[in-house]
């Protein structure tokens, strides 16, 4: 339960980033981080439905066996584009473009992000990529699959391959952009008092998140470019015919695409470290270890990449090797969700929609990474290798992960973005839906796999109809799940409750704003006395701390890298 | 045998013991630790409910006892797991000596097997129980990968360079075989069939053919084994024309010349596709000199004459000028 | 529109600022080495694979061009560093002067890609459907630029190398391959470095520059060294493959 307001009613705080200026010149051109956090939350939105759309094509197609909705070549485009659209244009940068720019400045103290001129460019490079990306899907479309293997991307497909290419090109230099800022910013910005061990997690975990943007992203462009110019003027690194190698593109493409999926988890990760001790009103369990271990997925996660290559024929060993890189890469995360668990032992534990989205990633990103076991197991890989189980194990993560911890993150920080609140008993049953949908399209998808139903296929033999059923019906819930918080969360956004600054009462340095923030954030530099999540220190929030707790904090010399 | 697991297929190979095995060791420590997290987490939401508003936590920093734990625990079962699942996989990247080396070649979309003594087979294998077999794979053209689910044994088969895998198949009977590296249009129907024979009629079945007496029936099948159902669509709307009402009528070539669709076309579109190329439509067409017999062409013509009386459609169709197929 | 030297709104201090913006600029470096890596891998792996085709198209190159370029560039990282230290000891003339001569340095540079470039093409050693690494031999009069003697010693060396490797064109079209990708995302970044270096000038003639604040020259220094250290990396690679004779 959060505060609820005694006496008369809240009103929204006179002046605040929002109402500051006014007319489409004043957000298109902004260079204040909450609004062009907005921006993005309608861009990705946008792309969202798009990846979404392909998605319920997909899943109409695939109701039956011989599936007549659409052309094998339709087909083929429609996976294709889901994942382009999903991964690069949902998943990479939602959260960190989203939460990660409207919070992290909040939460360090600062007034705006180190380089807010390159945070806004980064927004219009995500739309230049979006938009030539989405061109080359009406004109050719993309059936290449989102890894673009050669040498059919390079040689066969009769898709529109470079100009989707190039789409994803430029639109790394946003996420590359986006990352630099947030690491310049976390060194260089924070508050006095502000020490590397007092920061939220969701600062470290974007910090982490920014380690794999910079050093992956690049190779991605260079891979995405090498094809490409093998596309258009004949390079021949990765044709056969011209004795370069195929496999080749596998480990470049792979050097990058495995980190990002880090990229994509990592900051839902960041989410739950905020949300479990808010709603648990305790302090995270092991918060050094949990901070230690997103350094170390961020780093490990550079390692592993060539398990998604494990059947192509490579050297044994090299396999073997990489076997083993990844199952030490799983030790982190089950450290961190180990700590999450912990965390709720002698907590006080309210179920607000945010904190239901939580138990949800817990639950469901622990099965998403549990799967990922059998698949990192050599001997077992070589059976569900390019199956569906493959298809379950990552929407387990990155949806019923990802998405689970950027919805959670939404509707937390809705009434500091806003001013209002969300309905509560809708938002709860929505997330219920959507866990329920959920489970429904993917569970199936486990055993579609095991029984042998490899991945990318527009037909099927008969007896994998049922689960695909299943599947079909489930993602048909899970789509009104998605499309409740989109319309609930817009209404509220103009018409819900007005929160107050500080509802929950959460303890990040963000919640000491009004609600909305001023554009410059504080009117006053802040000064950290506090560790985070420390609901014993924190007077201020109003709460019924047991007497004897509590010491004085001490201040630390301001910023610098200590 | 049937597979301990439900919904696995059945175990044929001497692989999918073992790899079943591994699977049910994983499935059974990720449920136990899956089950005790959730058990745990559902019993702290309820025992530390929100008693009062303003109610707050204990002040717990963590215990680094619990830390060292729940690290080292995982690692050691984790890399136990990564033991037994390499032993498999070495296992079955090394090829013992003795085996039986069959030659695949995969393409867009099908596969071309040829057995030891130069039998060739497309979209089928034909191996020996009990005996090693070794695959040695080629493509000519983008990735692809051989899976058949029952043996648990799956391969890229790669542009550029020879892949092998090995396998020993343990129970006769006939086991679906999938491509399973996304491979372009047809991706989904390149699959086919592996049947597992006693060594006698092994034996038997590579020596010589398969009667089946009624040459129209044997060319649908023949129709349907090489693949040519997959572009010949009969509704015209595949990558090759329609062959409905084809036999005995005219044919619009590129060149814009006609001609009669005979049994001499007939064979010279099997043997030599790029002869004589349709209008409207790419030379796409593979030969199948060397894969096919004079009997088995001769077949294939009965079962094309069968089509004259099937209806042909408006597009697609390989029938010159007033019909004329257009893509 | 800021001016340069004023303080950003979210920065505390002239400092903050400086620091903020050089750290930022070594962040971006690092993508930049990341980049750059990818076909350094693929120009690695297929050098180990397909040595000989590699040496012959090295052969090809001009070592008096490319050894001049290298000359040129690190001419203009000097160049660069005196306009760096122009700005910190507040010489305004100075920083303007070498500023300049980066610039003019970096144009020479782009003068001599060109005539390579445009040999290359006229060689038929451009990637794609015209590649020919024996037009040369095969069309002597065609390829007037190079005198007898060279042509005599390519010839001898295409012959060995052609029975060391029967797809040698195949092959060395790899290595023009990885020479048109690695030096034309060279000249790319250069290209930018030039238009950054024209901004830096600009803003030096305005007098924005001196001991307190500098820190724009500073980190635009550190990115022309930076494509001045591939170049480095890529003369050797590119031009000096089996080069012993």
């Amino acid at each position: 339960m959060r505060a609820e307001a005694t006496g008369p009613a809240l009103k929204l705080p006179e002046k605040h980033y929002l109402n500051a200026t006014y007319g489409i010149r004043s957000w298109l051109l902004t260079t204040d981080h909450k609004r062009i956090a907005l921006l993005w939350l309608a861009a990705v939105t946008f792309f969202f439905f798009i990846g979404g759309f392909f998605a319920m094509m997909i899943r109409l197609h695939l109701l039956t066996p011989n599936g007549y909705l659409l052309t094998p070549d339709m087909y083929n485009r429609m996976f294709t584009m889901h994942g382009v659209t999903m991964v690069f244009f949902f998943l990479i940068p939602s959260i960190p473009a989203i939460l990660g720019n409207f919070l992290i400045p909040l939460m360090i103290g600062a007034k705006d992000l180190a380089f807010p001129k390159i945070n806004l460019l980064s927004w219009y490079i995500y739309i230049v990529g979006g938009l030539f990306t989405l061109w080359a899907m009406v004109n050719g479309g993309l059936d290449t699959g989102w890894t673009f293997y050669t040498p059919f991307s390079t040689l066969y497909s009769n898709s529109a391959v470079a100009p989707a290419v190039v789409g994803v090109f430029i639109n790394g230099f946003s996420s590359i952009l986006t990352g630099l800022n947030f690491l310049v910013t976390v060194h260089t910005m924070r508050a006095p008092g502000m020490t590397w061990f007092r920061l939220p997690l969701f600062v470290w975990a974007h910090y982490a998140t920014s380690i794999v943007m910079i050093l992956g992203t690049p190779v991605i462009a260079i891979t995405l470019g090498l094809a490409a110019m093998e596309r258009v003027f004949g390079l021949g690194f990765f044709n056969p015919a011209m004795g370069g190698d195929p496999i080749l593109f596998q480990h470049l493409f792979w050097f990058y695409s495995h980190p990002a999926v880090y990229i994509m988890i990592l900051p839902a990760m960041g989410v739950i470290s905020e949300l479990i001790p808010t709603f648990a009103r305790k302090r995270l369990f092991g918060y050094h270890f949990v901070a230690a271990a997103s350094l170390a997925i961020a780093v490990i996660g550079f390692l592993v990449w060539t398990h998604h290559m494990f059947l192509t024929g490579q050297s044994t060993y090299a396999a073997v090797a990489f076997s083993f890189l990844t199952f030490i890469v799983a030790i982190p995360s089950a450290i961190k969700t180990f700590n999450w668990t912990a965390t709720l032992f002698g907590g006080s534990i309210s179920f607000d929609t945010p904190m239901l989205y939580a138990f949800g990633f817990l639950g469901l990103f622990m099965i998403g990474g549990l799967t990922g076991l059998f698949l990192g197991a050599l001997g077992v890989d070589i059976n569900i290798h390019d199956t569906y189980f493959v298809v379950a194990h990552f929407h387990y993560i990155m949806v019923g992960g990802a998405v689970m911890g950027y919805l959670g993150g939404l509707h937390f920080w809705w009434p500091k973005i806003t001013g209002r609140m969300y309905p509560e008993w809708l938002a709860r049953i929505a997330a219920f839906i959507l866990f329920i949908g959920f489970n429904f399209t993917f569970f199936p998808q486990f055993i579609l796999g095991i029984m042998g139903m490899p991945r990318r296929y527009h037909t099927y033999p008969p007896e994998f109809q049922i689960y695909n059923v299943m599947s079909t019906a489930g993602a048909s819930i899970l789509a009104v799940g998605y499309l409740l918080p989109m319309v609930y969360l817009t209404w509220a956004a103009f018409y819900g409750k007005v929160a107050g600054d500080n509802p929950w009462p959460a303890t990040g340095l963000e919640w000491k704003t009004q609600s909305p923030p001023l554009t410059e954030n504080f009117d006053v530099t802040p000064v950290v006395t506090w560790e985070a999540y420390d609901f014993h220190n924190r007077p201020d929030l109003g709460l019924d701390v047991p007497s004897g707790k509590g010491s004085p904090g001490v201040v630390a010399p301001a910023h610098g890298d200590d | 045998m049937q597979s301990p697991l439900p919904t696995f297929p059945e175990q044929a190979s001497n692989f999918a013991g073992n790899v079943d095995a591994l699977f049910s060791f994983i499935l059974m420590t990720t449920l136990f630790f899956a089950v005790l997290v959730t058990v745990l987490i559902i019993f702290a939401a309820f025992k530390f409910r929100r008693q009062s508003e303003k109610e707050v936590g204990d002040d717990v920093h963590g215990n680094n006892v619990l830390e060292v734990g729940w690290t080292l625990i995982p690692t050691i079962i984790a890399i136990g797991i990564f033991a037994w699942g390499a032993a498999i996989y070495v296992n079955y990247r090394i090829a013992p000596k003795d085996t039986l080396d069959i030659y695949l070649v995969g393409k867009q979309w099908m596969w071309k097997l040829q057995q030891p003594n130069g039998r060739k087979e497309i979209n089928e294998l034909h191996v020996p129980v009990n005996q090693n077999v070794k695959l040695i794979m080629g493509s000519e053209d983008v990735i692809h990968d051989f899976y058949v689910p029952a043996f648990r044994v799956k391969m890229d088969v790669v542009p550029g360079r020879y892949n092998t895998m090995w396998f020993r198949p343990t129970k006769t009977g006939k086991y679906h075989f999938f491509c399973s590296q996304y491979c372009g249009t047809n991706h989904a129907v390149m699959g086919g069939w592996v049947t597992v024979m006693e060594p006698a009629e092994y034996a038997a079945w590579l020596s010589g053919e398969s009667g089946d007496v009624n040459p129209v029936s044997a060319g649908e099948r023949l129709f349907t084994q090489l693949a040519c159902v997959t572009c010949h669509l009969s509704n015209g709307t595949g990558r090759a024309p329609s062959l409905n009402g084809v036999f005995g009528a005219n044919v619009l070539l590129a060149d814009g010349s006609i001609v009669v669709a005979d049994e001499a076309y007939i064979r010279e579109s099997i043997l030599q596709p790029n002869a004589k190329i349709v209008a409207g439509y790419a030379p796409v067409m593979p030969t199948f000199q060397g894969l096919v017999t004079e009997e088995q062409i001769m077949n294939l013509t009965a079962y094309i004459k069968s089509l004259q009386s099937q209806p042909v459609p408006a597009k697609g169709a390989g029938i010159a000028p007033a019909t004329a197929g257009k893509k | 529109m800021h001016r340069t030297g004023a303080l950003f709104g979210q920065f505390k201090t002239l400092e903050q600022q400086k620091d903020t913006a050089t750290l930022g600029m070594w962040i971006f470096l690092v993508t930049e080495v990341m980049f750059f890596g990818g076909i350094m891998l693929a120009y690695t792996i297929n050098r180990h694979t397909y040595f000989h085709a590699f040496a012959m198209g090295s052969n090809t190159l001009s070592l008096g061009l490319g050894g001049f370029n290298t000359v040129v560039l690190l001419a203009s990282s000097f160049t660069m560093a005196m306009a760096v230290w122009s700005s910190q000891t507040s010489k305004k003339g100075l920083i303007t002067l070498f500023l300049s001569l980066t610039i003019f340095l970096g144009f020479v540079f782009f003068g001599v890609k060109y005539v390579e470039y445009a040999q290359k093409f006229h060689h038929h050693l451009v990637p794609g459907k015209n590649f020919d690494i024996f037009y040369c031999v095969n069309n002597p009069s065609k390829c007037d630029d190079i005198d007898a003697a060279d042509m005599a010693k390519e010839k001898e060396e295409l012959e060995v190398a052609a029975k060391a490797d029967p797809d040698l064109n195949a092959h060395a079209q790899l290595y023009y391959s990885a020479y048109f990708g690695m030096t034309g995302l060279h000249a790319l970044h250069m290209v930018i470095g030039a238009g950054l270096l024209f901004w830096l000038l600009k803003e030096s003639v305005a007098g924005r520059f001196n001991a307190e604040w500098n820190n724009p020259v500073d980190i635009v220094g550190l990115y022309w060294h930076f494509v001045d250290i591939v170049w480095i990396y890529l003369f050797p690679l590119l031009y000096l493959i089996d080069r012993h004779k």
